[in-house]
């Protein structure tokens, strides 16, 4: 069994289990959204809310890949099924590609919704110059966020007393990609600088994606070794 | 000079914060040595 | 275990070369209480404030020093073949000691601020990445207690120790580069950095070495108190495994001996 075939069948089983039970889509999609609707009664100014729409994106971003990296990770702990990867000697880079592959496709799938509401619930709108960056911007922030809580994930995951100290070590180390990530959207929608700015921004993210990608793979194992 | 206020907070705050840690680290080290002879020590 | 029973049992983490150490930095805080309240004299720039200066650089020096120590130790304990838990106790103890003065270090740099600048926080890059360094720790030490072996501990604390060598430079960056978009800086004098000389720098350095001291200290203690807990827990795991072993022999109803009747250490509470 090839390393690719292993990380490929693993990102498989998380995609089918949760196309199967639509967890992600029926309780943490809507959870987004509520978010994002709460932000507006919270705020209760148009022009305001506009700008600073794209930092409500991501910060509803943060919070969803909160519940979403859990809900990857209690798929595992639920029959075992960590330890068990593990004993028939699963690759644990191979795992954590695959974990992170298919926590990626969910991120993706959420911050494209949460765009969409920002639209429709902020007044944002997306310039035709901003939109190579939006795309970039949206790719390389659900692989950095995707790599980076599949690590933690790992750690955080599994007995008890152990969930609730996700969201105190992710949060701090996804400070770069909030940073950069609503600071490239700002650019790519218009609500601050123009579209040359915020490349940099995007560049950031993604340099925090390679980070994490290779750090990730290389740290996954010793993490969850038990 | 109300300054005087703000600058003797920082000292207080800054020894005894490192004074409570200290007697912390000393009550700490005592209930966990006194049950251990010395010979396993491997600082004495 | 008999040998518990007989042998001396000094209750302290302490030796001589602690307690010399220790009479130094007390005779050095004392110095540099004195000189820092009394002795020098205020700033022409700064005022008073810079008597604040004396306590938040040597602080966050050593809040900084701590930080590189345990993931120096972290390293250490991942890469060399003994992995020898030493260097993970190092780390555990350094981090702890590195939050205490991360701590001290913000809540001093606030008052500093408030006096200097009229307000508690500034959104810039040292502040906002030292804020963060603070939590990071302080999910390191939370992560430290998730229980386990000492070696699962110390494999778990030290890939994060790394992890966080790895982020800190990045979220410093980010934040040098986001609040550079932000031209707060001239419109809020000074920016922190200060100019000293003749004794009131001789100050300063010398509440470095006292603080320096001060660590020093603290992490010959707490390193050793974290040496014995792991020991104590071995002991314990091996009397709790006799104890089993006694169990399963048939019980002895003419022998009525109650179960908490196990030789004590004779305590001995040496100073």
């Amino acid at each position: 069994m090839t390393w690719w075939r292993t990380a490929w069948l693993i990102a498989r089983r998380d995609l089918l289990v949760e196309w199967r039970s639509r967890v992600a889509l029926n309780q943490v999609f809507p959870f987004a959204g509520i978010v994002m609707v709460m932000f507006g009664f919270a705020i209760d100014d148009t022009r305001l809310m506009e700008s600073i729409a794209p930092g409500l994106v991501m910060v509803a971003t943060m919070f969803s890949l909160l519940v979403l990296v859990q809900r990857s990770f209690a798929l595992e702990s639920e029959d075992g099924a960590l330890d068990a990867l593990r004993t028939a000697g699963v690759s644990s880079s191979a795992l954590f590609w695959g974990k992170s592959i298919a926590l990626a496709a969910q991120l993706a799938a959420l911050q494209a919704l949460l765009i969409v509401l920002a639209v429709v619930l902020y007044g944002s709108s997306v310039r035709p110059a901003g939109a190579p960056l939006l795309v970039a911007t949206w790719l390389s922030g659900s692989w950095g966020l995707a790599t980076v809580g599949t690590l933690y994930g790992g750690l955080a995951a599994g007995a008890r007393g152990r969930e609730t100290l996700l969201p105190l070590l992710l949060l701090p180390v996804v400070a770069p990609v909030l940073i950069g990530a609503t600071r490239a959207v700002e650019a790519a929608l218009g609500a601050r600088g123009t579209v040359v700015d915020g490349w940099p921004w995007m560049g950031l993210v993604a340099v925090f994606a390679v980070v994490f990608c290779v750090g990730g793979t290389l740290a996954f194992g010793p993490l969850i070794e038990e | 000079m109300e300054d005087a206020g703000f600058i003797i907070a920082c000292y207080v705050v800054t020894f005894g914060g490192v004074a409570a840690y200290v007697s912390y680290v000393l009550r700490r080290g005592r209930r966990a040595t006194e049950q251990l002879p010395d010979e396993s020590k491997p600082w004495m | 275990m008999a040998d518990m029973a007989t042998g001396r049992t000094a209750a302290t983490t302490a030796t001589a070369a602690t307690r010399t150490l220790g009479i130094v930095t007390l005779v050095g805080v004392a110095w540099l209480i004195v000189s820092g309240l009394l002795v020098s004299p205020a700033d022409v720039n700064q005022g008073e404030s810079v008597r604040i200066l004396y306590l938040h650089a040597p602080s966050a020096w050593v809040a900084y020093l701590a930080f590189v120590v345990t993931a120096g130790a972290s390293a250490l304990y991942l890469f060399t073949k003994k992995n020898s838990l030493g260097w993970d106790r190092l780390a555990g103890a350094s981090a702890e000691i590195g939050v205490l003065f991360m701590a001290v270090t913000l809540v001093v740099g606030m008052l500093w601020g408030r006096l200097t600048w009229g307000v508690f926080w500034r959104w810039d890059a040292r502040l906002t990445t030292t804020a963060f360094l603070f939590v990071t720790y302080i999910g390191y030490l939370a992560v430290r207690r998730l229980g386990g072996t000492p070696e699962q501990r110390a494999r778990r604390s030290g890939v994060l120790a790394l992890l966080a060598v790895l982020e800190i430079p990045l979220v410093h960056f980010s934040v040098k580069l986001w609040r550079g978009l932000h031209q707060d800086a001239t419109v809020l004098r000074p920016n922190g950095d200060v100019k000293l000389d003749g004794f009131m720098l001789f100050t300063l350095i010398f509440g470095v070495a006292v603080f320096t001291l001060m660590y020093v200290w603290l992490v010959l203690h707490r390193q050793r108190t974290l040496t014995a807990e792991d020991l104590l827990d071995d002991v314990g795991l091996e009397i709790a495994i006799a104890e089993r072993r006694g169990e399963s022999r048939p019980p002895d109803l003419a022998a009525d001996v109650p179960r908490s009747d196990r030789p004590r250490p004779d305590i001995t509470v040496g100073f």
